[in-house]
């Protein structure tokens, strides 16, 4: 038993770090699919920051967005059918959409990696886990099949995998989920990258395995000064470790915040929902709240804001005009940092 | 209690497990003396479904053409409660720790090798013919995964009348459609979707569906697998709200088998939990959650993650080390006892039976209730310090 408390201390920027402005910036993002039925407009326009050491949760139900983004950062979106009419994503001041295929590759892998949800199915079942994370090793740095074999050991006991030695020439099958999901993010952090993208990394596992490795991760982050994008829809694990979220719907970010104001005072009645209908394993309440209404379909977005045929608190103007996501403010005027919300009544969903 | 196959029943065991009443065996001679007890209504609040000492293992054999048996894997290794009527009982635990196989055998879809299932009196895992048909007809089921739980090719009027068709006395033929569109009404979809098939639907209409299905016999229990999991956050809440107002109009009793402890706190009159096979600690929503006494249970429900940051950090967090052993090898004594940090050598070699611990004994205090375990211990791990 060990008892996790996370230091609220700084981590000091990387060193040889010439470069000061965000990490990654994504600027009006837009993704869509073209598909039989029309043009899914599954992201419309997303703006983002992410700094080093910092941690970024993006919150939203299926269909909201948040994996598509996650992937046009990666560069692995399926073109066609996707295709990203506008938009722009700079990591570390440099636009990756204008880069060529070559040249996204080196930064593929090296320094953004990502972690992908189900690790049976993102990990190839008929190669070695050894052979798997040392591709990483003989790919980008040219290593000898013995030499990234050490290197995979070495990385299987950093997630703390007992008895790598022994291990390293197991199948993915011979593991429990946990462990997998160790290999996926030992995969990940192998070029020791400055972003990690993780998308729902614990969506798969039990709860006490869940923690292990949401502590991990937290671990390994703080350790190497990443930035980190954890895209989830458990509003549990983001309390636990972001620092700030972004919450999407319908493939706008509908309010962005610091984890600590988001649970407090939301400002945007989509969240409000959210926090609402989910129970509470420290009070038993009678009836859960829930948002009436499905999500919207992306071929068919509602006119004005995307949320209003479930909103309780639409009006005739949320359903002609877009609410832009402004800054939110206290109710003096005074600015409350980091805080934006996309809704026309936010000032009435903060201050009630 | 290790070599309970073998031995047959412990008598013992059953005696030390207090939070199980005894039975009243209902002698049936013949088929219709035992559909008559099984149609009889039970009033509520009494016990409707009574396990004694489930167990189920799964054979590892080797060989091809002469198979010998190598092992078992021990899924559900007796397990013991009481289902009242009317209520719900949440079943928790990791994966792994037999929860579903218990949601199987209680629907007799596998064959129990040891242990006793009484529904009214009547041990279910023995009948057959006609009498287990009326059983199953009232005991029903709402599976996990909306997407592959219904069939693609039948439309949505199919798949909630199909048990029409095996139990034709609930709706004569011409009746069903009428049927069919009342259930989809009760669920709260739209009754002229009846023509529609599975894929122009949600997950969470899909889920609706499903339940529409279990119900359409009338059942008393419906068995719970993971219904909600599957499903997103604003849908879930929808969905939790539905199966408890039927459970209100319906007078029915839920088994509710989830991963999620704060859906299943949310629902549940009663929680038991599991792990490996065996119930680790079982006792109402607010002895279980608040007053919690075996070391398992303070694990899981400390791991879960709280939506709230305030309320996380005065938190203390037990994180578990490894993973749950291989119930084809289980440890000996307290199955537990690896992963314990209370375990000591009496932890090897002792089984803790399911009772109300010594040191609560006789009290009337929330911490008297069973646990499994040689060293409970009330802890407070859900509410911040």
């Amino acid at each position: 038993m060990t008892i996790i408390d996370k230091p609220a201390d700084v981590p000091a920027p990387r060193a040889g770090d010439d470069f000061d402005g965000p990490l990654l910036e994504v600027r009006d993002l837009h993704v869509e699919f073209h598909t039989r039925d029309g043009i899914a407009k599954a992201v419309n326009g997303v703006n983002y920051t992410v700094n080093a050491g910092e941690t970024l949760a993006v919150l939203g139900e299926s269909g909201s967005g948040k994996s598509v983004t996650a992937q046009a950062i990666m560069g692995i979106l399926d073109m066609p059918p996707g295709r990203i009419p506008k938009g722009e994503i700079f990591f570390r001041g440099e636009d990756m959409l204008r880069m060529s295929g070559e040249e996204r590759r080196k930064i593929r892998g090296r320094k953004i990696a990502m972690i992908f949800q189900d690790a049976l199915s993102s990990l190839n079942p008929v190669l070695s886990v050894g052979y798997q994370l040392g591709e990483m090793f003989r790919v980008h740095q040219g290593l000898s099949k013995k030499d990234a074999k050490l290197k995979a050991i070495e990385l299987m006991d950093r997630v703390r995998i007992p008895a790598a030695k022994e291990r390293v020439g197991d199948y993915p099958h011979q593991f429990s989920g946990g462990m997998r999901q160790r290999i996926m993010i030992a995969m990940a952090l192998a070029l020791e990258p400055e972003l990690i993208i993780a998308d729902e990394p614990t969506t798969a596992l039990d709860v006490t395995v869940q923690a292990q490795v949401m502590d991990l991760l937290a671990e390994l982050q703080r350790e190497y000064n990443m930035g980190l994008i954890l895209i989830t829809h458990d509003l549990g694990v983001v309390a636990d470790v972001a620092d700030k979220i972004a919450v999407m719907y319908a493939g706008r970010i509908v309010e962005t915040a610091p984890v600590h104001e988001l649970y407090k005072r939301p400002a945007h009645p989509y969240t409000r929902g959210l926090l609402d209908s989910i129970p509470r394993l420290d009070q038993k309440g009678q009836e859960l709240y829930a948002i009436k209404g499905l999500p919207p379909n992306l071929t068919r977005i509602p006119s004005g804001c995307a949320f209003n045929p479930r909103c309780p608190k639409a009006q005739d103007i949320c359903r002609t005009e877009v609410p832009a996501l402004l800054p939110v403010t206290e109710r003096d005027g005074s600015e409350l940092a980091g805080r934006g919300s996309a809704c026309h009544f936010w000032k009435e969903t903060i201050h009630g | 209690m290790a070599e309970l196959s073998k031995a047959g029943e412990p008598q013992d065991a059953l005696d030390a497990t207090p939070n199980v009443t005894d039975v009243e065996v209902v002698d049936a001679h013949s088929d219709a003396e035992a559909v008559a007890a099984i149609e009889a209504p039970v009033e509520r609040g009494e016990p409707i479904l009574q396990v004694r000492n489930l167990v189920k293992h799964f054979p590892l054999t080797q060989g091809i053409l002469f198979k010998r048996q190598i092992g078992a894997v021990k899924a559900v290794d007796g397990v013991s409660f009481d289902l009242y009527q009317g209520e719900t009982l949440g079943i928790v635990g990791e994966s792994g720790c037999g929860k579903s196989t218990v949601a199987k055998l209680l629907m007799t879809l596998e064959k129990a090798t040891a242990g006793e299932v009484f529904y009214k009196g009547q041990d279910i895992t023995k009948l057959s013919g006609r009498a287990l048909k009326a059983v199953r007809r009232n005991i029903q089921m709402v599976f996990q995964d909306p997407y592959t739980s219904l069939n693609p090719r039948m439309t949505v009027g199919d798949i909630i009348g199909e048990p029409f068709d095996i139990h034709p006395d609930v709706a004569p033929k011409g009746d069903r459609r009428r049927k069919v569109q009342e259930l989809l009404d009760v669920v709260g979809l739209n009754p002229e979707y009846i023509n529609r098939y599975p894929h122009q639907f949600s997950g969470g209409q899909r889920q609706r569906i499903g339940i529409a299905r279990g119900l359409a016999l009338n059942p008393e229990i419906i068995i719970c697998d993971e219904p909600v999991s599957a499903l997103d956050v604003s849908v879930q809440a929808q969905v939790i709200n539905l199966m408890e107002k039927l459970q209100d109009e319906f007078n029915l009793s839920y088994i509710f088998i989830a991963h999620d402890l704060s859906i299943v706190r949310h629902i549940s009159d009663r929680v038991g939990v599991m792990y490996l096979g065996k119930m680790a600690e079982i006792g109402t929503d607010e002895q279980i959650y608040d007053h919690p006494t075996h070391p398992y249970t303070q694990a899981l429900l400390s791991a879960v993650p709280v939506p709230d940051p305030e309320a996380r950090e005065g938190r203390e967090r037990i994180i578990l080390t490894g993973d749950v052993p291989s119930p084809a090898n289980p440890p000996s004594g307290c199955r537990f006892r690896t992963r314990c940090w209370k375990a000591q050598d009496k932890c090897a070699t002792e089984v803790p039976l399911l009772a109300v611990p010594e040191r609560f004994a006789g009290q009337d205090a929330p911490a008297a209730h069973e646990s499994a375990c040689h060293f409970a211990e009330e802890k407070d791990v859900v509410h911040a310090a």
